[in-house]
This record gives C-alpha cells, structure tokens and sequence, in this order.
C-alpha cells in the first residue's frame, strides 16, 4: 500500500466515510468529524504511519488537505 | 429575578471568539427587550449552541420570567417537531437561519431570532417553574426535568460558596448550554459578575486555544471523555498560566486519569475539582474540595453546602457503617419539582419535596466522602450524555420491526444485540442519528436469539459476557 493509500483509508476507517468521499472532509462539518472522530482519527493516523503526533498538530489537524501538510513534518511522504 | 445584572454595571458578562461581547448593563437591556417582545411569561424552546444570541436568550428569559425549554439546535428537526407539537410553545428562540412552518419572527438580536407560534398562552405555568432541561440528550423523548426558580438559586448560592467563585473568573465554554452541567456553569458565573467565554469550538480545534489563550480563561468543565481527550492529545505538556481550575462531573472519571490531572494540579498550583450531580437536583449534589483530591481520588466527595446524603438498603433502612453499599438518596433546596411529559404537566407543583432518590448506588468512608459503585437504573453516559436504554430498545424495535433487540455495554461503548445480522450497520447509523453520539459509542453484535426468562423479560445479566 502506498502512503496515499494509508492515509485515505486511516480517514476512511476513523471517520467511517467512503474512501472515495474522504478528499473535501473539514472537522466539524460532517457528522463523524466531531471530537470523538477527531480522535479516533489521530489513533488510526499514528497506527498507519508509526508517530506521535504532538498537540499543536492534534489541534491543526482540521481538514484532509491540512493532515497532509502535517504529515510532512514527519517525514511521511504523500 | 434571577441574578439583576444591572449589579455588576460595565463589567463584560459575555465574550466570543469572534471579538463580540456584552456587558452586564448591555445584557440586562438585551434581556428586557427581548421579555417584552415575548410579552411576559409564557413556555419558549431555545435551541441552543454556544453563541451569544443563544445565551441572551436562556438568561435572558429566567431573568424575566419566561420559561424556556433547553434543546440542541442540532436535534433531529423530526423529533423537535414532536415536541413542539407536544408542547404548544409560545415562541420558539432559534437562530437566524432557522425558520418553521406557522411561525413569523418577531424580533431579532445577535442571530438569533424570536419565533411567533400560532399557539399564544395556552401553556399554564406554575408559579414557581422557571426552567425546562431534557433528560436524555437528543432522543426526542418529551420527558423534562421541571426546575424551579429557587431550585435554580439553592444550587447557584451552593456552587458559587464551594468553588469560591468571584468576578475575576472568566471560565470557557467547553460543553453545551442545554446541558444541565454547562447551564449550571452560566448560571453560577452570571451570579458573581464573572465574564463568559463564549465558542462553538472544541478542545480538539487550534481556534479553542487561541481564543483560551488570548481571552485568558480561567477555568472550564468537562465529563470524563473530555479528559481522556486532553490526555490523549499530550495535555499535560501544555503551559497555560491563566487557567486556575479544571471541573469534571456527567460521570465516573477513570481513578487513575483523577489521579494523573490530580497530581498535575497539584503541581501546577491548579485546582481539579471532581463533582458530582443528575438534572434532577438542579446540577450539583456533591464535589471533591481538591485539597482532599489526591486522598480521596476516584470519590465524589461530600455533599455541596445546604445539601445532605442518606445511603439506603434495599430494605428500605439507613445505611450507617462505612463501605456497605446502599442507593445514595439526597436531601436539598435543588431538588427538582418533578417530571413533565406533556403540557399539563407545567402546572405541577412540587412533587418531590426536596428528596431524590438518585438511582446510584454508593458507599461513604470514615470521613464521610462518598464513592458512586454503580447504578440501579437501565442508562448509561455516552460522552457525559445520560441515555436510557430501555428507550432506545424502543426506538430501535419501533424503526425495525420484526427484529428482537436488547441494549446493553458501559458508560461511553453501548452495545446492542439483534436476532438480525444484515440490519446492525443500519441500526448502529440509526442509534447515532438519533442520539446526538459519534458512532464510535455503538457497537452492534448479532445473536440467534435474546436471552430472555419465562415471562419474557430480557434478561441483561447474561449480555454482560459479551461486553469488552
């Protein structure tokens, strides 16, 4: 699988939307991106890709576009 | 009155994170104006978020009288109807944006606007109601929590002696204003001319921080999962000087996360106070005074000032030895008048007396702090929301027929059971739409058949086997 691939299906998984609808997902917007899904998506992000995510990035972490920029600040190519 | 605002003058009663605020003096003309559009008393629902407009619209009405019913702005428009129709409000308090068959805004104010029904007075109050809480979230049930304008008091003066308050508070909204816990927040802040922070933001959201870092908050409360949240997300690594106390209550903390912000405040020189409390008394019955908080981690503590506990056996006696468990039962000024399910019901008066029966069971120690064992009641707390089990087998039976269900699991990871395995993503979908609650609190397992005895009651205990 690629990093891509992990990374769509961490969001799918977690967030329990198709894999082909998870590309416009934003915290709070959709029903399953509340607080609870926002952790159990960290959970799945840090299991696919072996990290600890610090706080600073749990909090940014507000859309699929935006989990890709953090992504990079650990080395996880995209 | 409640509070007489008017008190506290060009001190700032609420700010959002937009940069918006209102003083006392302001939020005292608000609330005037916004009673005399309504007219004078009469039954109002408010749906409710963390706004300005939303919070004009709760202290604005008890202040002057008028009754509202606290209810989620985001509660399925169904089961809202359903309560409308059940309770012939005079207005509805909605935001902007919402509109509703029949009804023709009157006045607006911060965005939110004041909806006429075709219904007029036809609700008879009595005298002393002056609040409406839901008991169980976002399910549509019409049963609510009846509290009364000295209910309200008892336990304001109460909470406001324990936990010292005093106008340089400035606590932080972290849980919804329909919710008894962040009602009684409002109601005890508002009382000491303490300034609100006002967001529909969440702990998980970058713009929660910046606006608790740029508004100074000093305090905030929260149920059990929104410390397990903070911990998770590495909280303790976090330096904020301003913040003096974390509150937590809707629920049983974890003993050893108690002990970890415990010890985290204790070394911070912060205060984490554990309280414990139903809608029924009001908010509060008992708090942990956080000297004692390390001693007594995992406990509820003592009863609030002007409240008592009795622990009672199931033969009906006084408990009096220490470490027997008994269901706790509480004497106080802030227990509630009782129930309504229908309109009729509003002009009940006082039915309990000032005693609940608080359906947990608990034990006390030597020293008199009490520590909560379990519950005698079919509910549990999803992420410090109360739900009803045997209400939502209903729900569920009643939207699948045919199918046998049975509702189990523990606080915050529900399970439920059905003879039917191709329908359980249907009706776990269907349990999270209709709670309010992230799927992720449901789990469903199949079964060839329920567990029930010879008069065909479910029999529960022999689920527990399967919960994790």
């Amino acid at each position: 699988m690629t990093n891509m691939e992990k990374y769509v299906k961490a969001f799918s998984e977690a967030l329990e939307v198709p894999e082909s609808d998870v590309a416009g997902l934003v915290y709070g917007k959709s029903e399953a991106w509340d607080s609870v899904g926002h952790m159990t998506l960290v959970a799945a992000l840090e299991d696919a890709f072996d990290i600890m995510i610090d706080m600073d990035d749990i909090i940014d972490l507000s859309s699929f576009e935006k989990g890709k920029e953090i992504l990079k600040k650990y080395d996880v190519e995209l | 009155m409640m509070w007489s605002f008017e008190r506290f003058g060009d001190r700032t009663a609420l700010v959002d994170e937009h940069g918006a605020s209102l003083t006392y003096r302001q939020l005292k003309q608000e609330a005037d104006a916004l009673c005399a559009a309504a007219g004078g008393r009469c039954l109002t629902f408010n749906l409710c978020r963390n706004t300005l407009g939303s919070l004009l619209g709760y202290a604005g009405f008890v202040e002057g009288g008028v009754v509202p019913v606290l209810l989620n702005e985001e509660m399925d428009r169904e089961l809202l109807k359903g309560l409308y129709e059940t309770y012939h409000p005079a207005f509805l308090w909605a935001p902007e944006d919402l509109t509703w068959d029949g009804c023709e805004p009157v006045y607006q104010s911060l965005g939110y606007h004041l909806l006429k029904t075709p219904f007029g007075r036809e609700a008879e109050l009595y005298p002393e109601l002056g609040l409406l809480l839901t008991t169980s979230g976002s399910t549509g049930s019409p049963k609510f929590v009846r509290q009364s304008y000295r209910n309200i008091r008892a336990n304001t003066d109460s909470i406001v002696e324990y936990l010292k308050l005093d106008e340089t508070e400035r606590p932080i909204t972290t849980l919804p204003m329909n919710y008894t816990y962040g009602v009684s927040i409002l109601n005890t802040h508002l009382d000491v001319g303490a300034t609100i922070l006002v967001t529909e933001h969440g702990i998980a959201q970058r713009e929660f921080w910046d606006f608790f870092r740029r508004e100074n908050a000093t305090s905030f409360g929260g149920v059990p999962y929104t410390y397990e949240m903070l911990d998770r997300m590495r909280f303790f690594r976090m330096d904020l000087p301003s913040l003096r106390t974390m509150t937590q209550a809707g629920g049983k903390l974890q003993k050893e996360l108690h002990r970890k912000f415990v010890e985290w405040c204790l070394e911070k020189g912060k205060q984490f106070i554990v309280m414990y409390g139903q809608c029924e008394a009001t908010a509060r019955m008992a708090y942990l005074p956080w000297e004692k908080s390390l001693e007594k981690v995992g406990g509820i503590g003592i009863a609030i000032p002007g409240g008592q506990f009795r622990l009672i056996a199931a033969d009906g006696s006084e408990i009096t030895e220490t470490g027997v468990t008994g269901e706790l039962k509480y004497y106080g000024d802030n227990v509630t008048l009782g129930y309504a399910v229908c309109q009729a019901d509003l002009r009940k008066g006082d039915e309990r007396g000032g005693v609940l029966e608080t359906g947990d069971m608990a034990q006390v120690d030597a020293d008199g702090y009490y520590t909560i064992v379990g519950r005698k009641k079919r509910f549990l707390k999803l992420y410090g929301n109360r739900v009803n089990l045997d209400e939502l087998e209903q729900l569920l039976k009643a939207a699948f027929p045919g199918v046998d269900v049975a509702c189990g699991g523990v606080d915050d990871h529900l399970m439920f059971f059905s003879t039917d395995e191709s329908r359980l993503a249907e009706m776990r979908a269907f349990l999270s739409e209709k709670t309010k609650q992230n799927a992720a609190a449901f789990r469903g397992m199949a079964l060839p058949e329920i567990p029930k005895n010879d008069a065909g009651k479910t029999l529960y205990r022999e689920l527990e086997k399967y919960y994790d």
